[in-house]
Protein backbone atom coordinates (compact mmCIF):
# COMPACT_ATOMS: atom_id res chain seq x y z
CA UNK A 1 0.00 0.00 0.00
CA UNK A 2 2.93 2.57 0.97
CA UNK A 3 5.79 2.88 -1.85
CA UNK A 4 8.24 4.69 0.47
CA UNK A 5 8.50 5.56 4.03
CA UNK A 6 8.00 9.29 2.62
CA UNK A 7 4.91 8.58 1.12
CA UNK A 8 3.74 6.48 4.36
CA UNK A 9 4.41 9.92 6.63
CA UNK A 10 3.06 12.20 4.07
CA UNK A 11 -0.95 9.93 4.57
CA UNK A 12 -1.50 11.78 1.52
CA UNK A 13 -1.52 15.29 2.23
CA UNK A 14 -3.31 14.48 5.79
CA UNK A 15 0.20 14.49 7.44
CA UNK A 16 -0.41 17.35 10.19
CA UNK A 17 -3.85 15.88 11.41
CA UNK A 18 -2.87 12.30 11.22
CA UNK A 19 0.19 12.49 13.03
CA UNK A 20 -1.03 15.03 15.64
CA UNK A 21 -4.26 12.79 16.35
CA UNK A 22 -1.81 9.99 16.83
CA UNK A 23 1.05 11.65 18.36
CA UNK A 24 -1.20 13.51 21.49
CA UNK A 25 -3.08 10.09 21.83
CA UNK A 26 0.36 8.62 22.62
CA UNK A 27 1.78 11.37 24.50
CA UNK A 28 -1.36 11.51 26.87
CA UNK A 29 -1.02 7.51 27.43
CA UNK A 30 2.38 7.86 28.43
CA UNK A 31 1.72 10.85 30.27
CA UNK A 32 -0.89 9.28 32.41
CA UNK A 33 1.24 6.63 32.74
CA UNK A 34 3.81 8.59 34.54
CA UNK A 35 1.48 10.71 36.54
CA UNK A 36 0.00 7.21 38.03
CA UNK A 37 3.53 6.19 39.04
CA UNK A 38 4.48 9.48 40.60
CA UNK A 39 1.34 9.11 42.35
CA UNK A 40 2.03 5.96 43.79
CA UNK A 41 5.80 6.19 44.12
CA UNK A 42 4.88 9.35 46.44
CA UNK A 43 2.33 7.55 48.71
CA UNK A 44 4.73 5.11 49.16
CA UNK A 45 8.17 7.12 50.12
CA UNK A 46 5.79 9.24 52.53
CA UNK A 47 4.32 5.98 54.08
CA UNK A 48 8.16 5.08 54.29
CA UNK A 49 9.42 8.48 55.64
CA UNK A 50 6.69 7.97 58.88
CA UNK A 51 7.64 4.73 59.96
CA UNK A 52 11.28 5.96 59.73
CA UNK A 53 10.18 8.80 61.83
CA UNK A 54 8.30 6.49 64.32
CA UNK A 55 11.42 3.92 64.38
CA UNK A 56 13.87 7.42 65.53
CA UNK A 57 10.79 8.27 67.97
CA UNK A 58 11.16 5.42 69.89
CA UNK A 59 15.09 4.94 70.04
CA UNK A 60 15.23 8.26 71.31
CA UNK A 61 12.31 7.82 73.51
CA UNK A 62 14.38 4.46 74.77
CA UNK B 1 -15.40 -27.36 62.23
CA UNK B 2 -14.55 -28.25 58.99
CA UNK B 3 -18.08 -27.90 58.34
CA UNK B 4 -18.14 -24.55 59.03
CA UNK B 5 -18.11 -21.65 56.44
CA UNK B 6 -18.14 -24.22 53.68
CA UNK B 7 -19.91 -21.91 51.10
CA UNK B 8 -17.05 -19.55 50.66
CA UNK B 9 -14.33 -21.53 51.00
CA UNK B 10 -15.61 -24.03 48.15
CA UNK B 11 -15.62 -21.02 45.53
CA UNK B 12 -12.42 -20.48 43.00
CA UNK B 13 -12.48 -16.83 43.90
CA UNK B 14 -14.09 -15.54 47.20
CA UNK B 15 -15.66 -12.40 45.43
CA UNK B 16 -16.59 -10.86 48.86
CA UNK B 17 -13.39 -11.13 50.46
CA UNK B 18 -12.11 -9.04 47.61
CA UNK B 19 -14.04 -6.25 47.81
CA UNK B 20 -12.06 -5.39 50.97
CA UNK B 21 -8.84 -3.05 50.00
CA UNK B 22 -5.99 -4.81 52.11
CA UNK B 23 -7.35 -8.02 50.11
CA UNK B 24 -7.97 -6.31 46.66
CA UNK B 25 -4.31 -4.70 46.94
CA UNK B 26 -2.12 -7.91 46.13
CA UNK B 27 -4.25 -9.28 43.49
CA UNK B 28 -5.00 -5.92 41.78
CA UNK B 29 -0.51 -5.87 41.74
CA UNK B 30 -0.51 -9.00 40.07
CA UNK B 31 -2.58 -8.59 37.62
CA UNK B 32 -1.70 -5.17 36.18
CA UNK B 33 1.77 -6.86 34.12
CA UNK B 34 -1.06 -9.32 32.37
CA UNK B 35 -3.09 -6.22 31.62
CA UNK B 36 0.07 -4.33 30.16
CA UNK B 37 1.03 -7.37 28.36
CA UNK B 38 -2.76 -7.07 26.25
CA UNK B 39 -2.37 -3.43 26.03
CA UNK B 40 0.83 -4.05 23.93
CA UNK B 41 -0.15 -6.81 22.45
CA UNK B 42 -3.78 -5.42 20.96
CA UNK B 43 -1.87 -1.90 20.55
CA UNK B 44 1.16 -3.37 18.20
CA UNK B 45 -1.65 -5.44 16.00
CA UNK B 46 -4.31 -2.31 15.85
CA UNK B 47 -1.36 0.12 14.82
CA UNK B 48 -0.49 -2.57 12.20
CA UNK B 49 -3.97 -3.31 10.86
CA UNK B 50 -4.44 0.76 10.91
CA UNK B 51 -1.87 1.78 8.95
CA UNK B 52 -0.58 -1.39 6.83
CA UNK B 53 -3.82 -3.76 6.19
CA UNK B 54 -6.92 -1.43 6.19
CA UNK B 55 -7.05 0.10 2.84
CA UNK B 56 -7.26 3.82 1.54
CA UNK B 57 -11.04 5.46 2.24
CA UNK B 58 -12.89 6.55 -1.33
CA UNK B 59 -13.85 9.70 -0.32
CA UNK B 60 -11.63 10.75 2.23
CA UNK B 61 -8.42 9.44 1.65
CA UNK B 62 -5.60 8.72 4.20
CA UNK B 63 -7.08 10.89 6.43
CA UNK B 64 -9.64 8.74 7.67
CA UNK B 65 -7.01 6.49 9.54
CA UNK B 66 -7.97 8.89 12.71
CA UNK B 67 -10.40 7.06 12.97
CA UNK B 68 -8.40 4.40 14.84
CA UNK B 69 -8.04 5.89 17.72
CA UNK B 70 -10.94 8.39 17.34
CA UNK B 71 -14.09 5.73 17.52
CA UNK B 72 -12.00 4.00 20.69
CA UNK B 73 -11.28 6.94 22.23
CA UNK B 74 -14.97 8.59 21.91
CA UNK B 75 -16.45 4.31 23.03
CA UNK B 76 -14.24 4.42 25.60
CA UNK B 77 -15.29 8.07 27.33
CA UNK B 78 -18.78 6.88 27.66
CA UNK B 79 -17.75 3.41 28.74
CA UNK B 80 -15.43 4.53 30.99
CA UNK B 81 -18.65 6.99 32.31
CA UNK B 82 -20.82 4.31 33.11
CA UNK B 83 -18.42 2.05 34.94
CA UNK B 84 -17.24 5.11 37.01
CA UNK B 85 -21.16 5.87 38.07
CA UNK B 86 -21.86 2.01 38.59
CA UNK B 87 -18.91 1.94 41.22
CA UNK B 88 -19.99 5.02 42.63
CA UNK B 89 -23.62 4.21 43.20
CA UNK B 90 -22.62 1.00 44.42
CA UNK B 91 -20.33 2.57 46.74
CA UNK B 92 -23.32 4.45 47.88
CA UNK B 93 -25.81 1.67 48.39
CA UNK B 94 -23.17 -1.05 50.26
CA UNK B 95 -21.49 1.39 51.82
CA UNK B 96 -18.44 0.37 50.69
CA UNK B 97 -15.14 2.06 50.07
CA UNK B 98 -13.37 0.23 48.08
CA UNK B 99 -16.75 0.92 45.44
CA UNK B 100 -15.92 4.35 45.90
CA UNK B 101 -11.86 4.35 45.28
CA UNK B 102 -12.89 2.51 42.11
CA UNK B 103 -15.25 5.44 40.75
CA UNK B 104 -12.31 8.05 41.93
CA UNK B 105 -9.55 6.33 39.91
CA UNK B 106 -11.80 6.09 36.93
CA UNK B 107 -12.13 9.43 36.89
CA UNK B 108 -9.26 10.86 35.19
CA UNK B 109 -8.45 8.27 32.28
CA UNK B 110 -11.69 9.01 31.50
CA UNK B 111 -11.65 12.39 31.49
CA UNK B 112 -8.15 11.74 29.19
CA UNK B 113 -10.15 9.36 26.53
CA UNK B 114 -12.65 12.82 26.40
CA UNK B 115 -10.33 14.72 25.73
CA UNK B 116 -8.64 12.87 23.29
CA UNK B 117 -11.91 12.20 20.91
CA UNK B 118 -12.52 15.54 21.13
CA UNK B 119 -8.49 16.13 20.16
CA UNK B 120 -9.41 13.60 17.27
CA UNK B 121 -12.03 14.91 16.47
CA UNK B 122 -10.93 18.32 15.48
CA UNK B 123 -8.02 17.19 14.07
CA UNK B 124 -10.61 15.30 12.13
CA UNK B 125 -12.87 17.87 11.22
CA UNK B 126 -10.70 20.35 10.23
CA UNK B 127 -9.56 18.57 6.96
CA UNK B 128 -13.17 17.01 6.39
CA UNK B 129 -15.72 19.86 7.36
CA UNK B 130 -13.16 22.73 7.01
CA UNK B 131 -13.91 23.43 11.06
CA UNK B 132 -12.26 22.45 13.93
CA UNK B 133 -14.84 22.95 16.05
CA UNK B 134 -18.95 23.79 15.45
CA UNK B 135 -21.76 23.33 18.30
CA UNK B 136 -23.37 20.44 16.72
CA UNK B 137 -24.93 18.09 19.26
CA UNK B 138 -22.96 15.13 19.37
CA UNK B 139 -19.48 17.20 19.49
CA UNK B 140 -21.16 19.45 22.60
CA UNK B 141 -22.54 16.58 24.35
CA UNK B 142 -18.93 14.82 24.28
CA UNK B 143 -17.92 18.29 25.93
CA UNK B 144 -20.29 18.05 28.77
CA UNK B 145 -19.21 14.46 29.56
CA UNK B 146 -15.66 15.64 29.59
CA UNK B 147 -17.12 18.28 32.30
CA UNK B 148 -18.66 15.90 34.30
CA UNK B 149 -15.53 13.86 34.38
CA UNK B 150 -13.81 17.29 35.65
CA UNK B 151 -16.71 18.50 37.75
CA UNK B 152 -16.60 14.79 39.31
CA UNK B 153 -12.49 15.09 40.04
CA UNK B 154 -12.91 18.70 41.42
CA UNK B 155 -15.58 17.84 43.79
CA UNK B 156 -13.95 15.14 45.23
CA UNK B 157 -11.05 17.29 45.58
CA UNK B 158 -12.75 19.86 47.13
CA UNK B 159 -14.37 18.23 49.95
CA UNK B 160 -11.56 17.09 52.86
CA UNK B 161 -13.47 14.03 54.35
CA UNK B 162 -13.26 11.12 51.74
CA UNK B 163 -15.94 9.50 53.00
CA UNK B 164 -18.26 12.59 52.42
CA UNK B 165 -16.52 13.72 48.93
CA UNK B 166 -17.16 9.56 48.05
CA UNK B 167 -21.13 10.33 48.41
CA UNK B 168 -21.18 14.15 47.09
CA UNK B 169 -19.34 13.01 44.14
CA UNK B 170 -21.51 9.27 43.48
CA UNK B 171 -24.23 11.78 43.35
CA UNK B 172 -22.88 13.44 40.77
CA UNK B 173 -21.37 10.93 38.93
CA UNK B 174 -25.47 9.43 38.59
CA UNK B 175 -26.88 12.22 37.88
CA UNK B 176 -24.61 12.89 34.70
CA UNK B 177 -25.13 9.12 33.33
CA UNK B 178 -28.52 10.62 31.46
CA UNK B 179 -25.93 12.41 29.60
CA UNK B 180 -23.89 9.50 27.98
CA UNK B 181 -27.13 8.14 26.31
CA UNK B 182 -27.89 11.57 24.59
CA UNK B 183 -24.02 11.55 23.13
CA UNK B 184 -24.74 7.83 21.50
CA UNK B 185 -28.52 9.05 20.28
CA UNK B 186 -27.11 12.37 19.54
CA UNK B 187 -26.48 11.45 15.76
CA UNK B 188 -30.17 9.82 15.81
CA UNK B 189 -32.25 12.56 17.23
CA UNK B 190 -30.56 15.48 15.99
CA UNK B 191 -29.47 15.85 11.92
CA UNK B 192 -26.47 17.79 12.23
CA UNK B 193 -23.03 17.79 10.96
CA UNK B 194 -21.22 14.84 12.72
CA UNK B 195 -22.05 11.78 10.84
CA UNK B 196 -24.30 8.48 12.00
CA UNK B 197 -22.98 5.43 13.76
CA UNK B 198 -20.37 3.48 11.68
CA UNK B 199 -21.05 0.34 13.54
CA UNK B 200 -24.51 -0.57 14.46
CA UNK B 201 -25.46 -3.71 17.06
CA UNK B 202 -28.55 -4.12 14.97
CA UNK B 203 -27.06 -3.21 10.98
CA UNK B 204 -23.98 -4.82 9.69
CA UNK B 205 -21.14 -2.24 9.39
CA UNK B 206 -20.82 0.22 6.81
CA UNK B 207 -17.33 0.06 6.36
CA UNK B 208 -14.71 -2.27 5.18
CA UNK B 209 -14.25 -5.45 7.27
CA UNK B 210 -10.33 -4.91 7.77
CA UNK B 211 -11.23 -1.16 8.72
CA UNK B 212 -13.91 -2.89 11.64
CA UNK B 213 -10.80 -5.36 12.46
CA UNK B 214 -8.48 -1.87 13.28
CA UNK B 215 -11.42 0.10 15.15
CA UNK B 216 -11.95 -3.01 17.49
CA UNK B 217 -7.98 -4.08 17.74
CA UNK B 218 -7.74 -0.38 19.33
CA UNK B 219 -10.35 -0.23 21.06
CA UNK B 220 -9.06 -3.41 23.12
CA UNK B 221 -6.59 -1.73 23.39
CA UNK B 222 -7.34 1.40 24.85
CA UNK B 223 -9.64 -1.05 26.95
CA UNK B 224 -6.63 -2.80 28.44
CA UNK B 225 -4.14 0.21 28.91
CA UNK B 226 -7.67 1.59 31.24
CA UNK B 227 -7.76 -1.50 33.05
CA UNK B 228 -3.60 -1.78 33.96
CA UNK B 229 -3.90 1.99 34.45
CA UNK B 230 -6.99 1.99 36.92
CA UNK B 231 -5.53 -0.57 38.76
CA UNK B 232 -2.14 0.76 39.31
CA UNK B 233 -4.44 3.87 40.67
CA UNK B 234 -6.45 2.39 42.67
CA UNK B 235 -3.48 0.59 44.74
CA UNK B 236 -1.68 4.11 44.96
CA UNK B 237 -5.61 5.64 46.10
CA UNK B 238 -5.88 2.55 48.56
CA UNK B 239 -1.84 3.01 50.08
CA UNK B 240 -3.54 6.98 50.43
CA UNK B 241 -6.82 6.54 52.06
CA UNK B 242 -5.99 3.64 54.30
CA UNK B 243 -2.29 4.84 55.34
CA UNK B 244 -3.24 4.73 59.05
CA UNK B 245 -4.04 1.00 58.87
CA UNK B 246 -1.94 -1.85 60.08
CA UNK B 247 -1.53 -3.69 56.81
CA UNK B 248 -0.22 -1.19 55.14
CA UNK B 249 2.20 -0.90 57.79
CA UNK B 250 2.90 -4.50 57.55
CA UNK B 251 3.46 -4.03 53.54
CA UNK B 252 6.66 -5.08 51.92
CA UNK B 253 7.51 -1.70 49.94
CA UNK B 254 6.65 1.13 52.80
CA UNK B 255 8.79 -1.24 54.65
CA UNK B 256 12.57 0.53 55.19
Amino acid sequence: MWNSPSEFFAMGGYALYVWSSFGICFLVLILELLMVRARFKAIVSRLKQEQLAERFDKEIGN
Amino acid sequence: MSQVNNFSNHRLVNWFQLSSPSAFYPVAGKLIPFFWALTFLFGAAGLWVSFFVAPVDAVQGQGYRIIFIHVPASWMSMFIYLVMAAWAGLGLILNARLSAMMAQALAPIGAWMAFLSLWTGAFWGKPMWGAWWVWDARLTSELILLFLYLGFIALRASIDDPRRADKASAILALVGVVNVPIIYFSVKWWNTLHQGASVSLTKAPAMAQTMLLGMLLMALCFWMYTIAVTLMRVRAIILEREAHTDWVRQLIEVRN
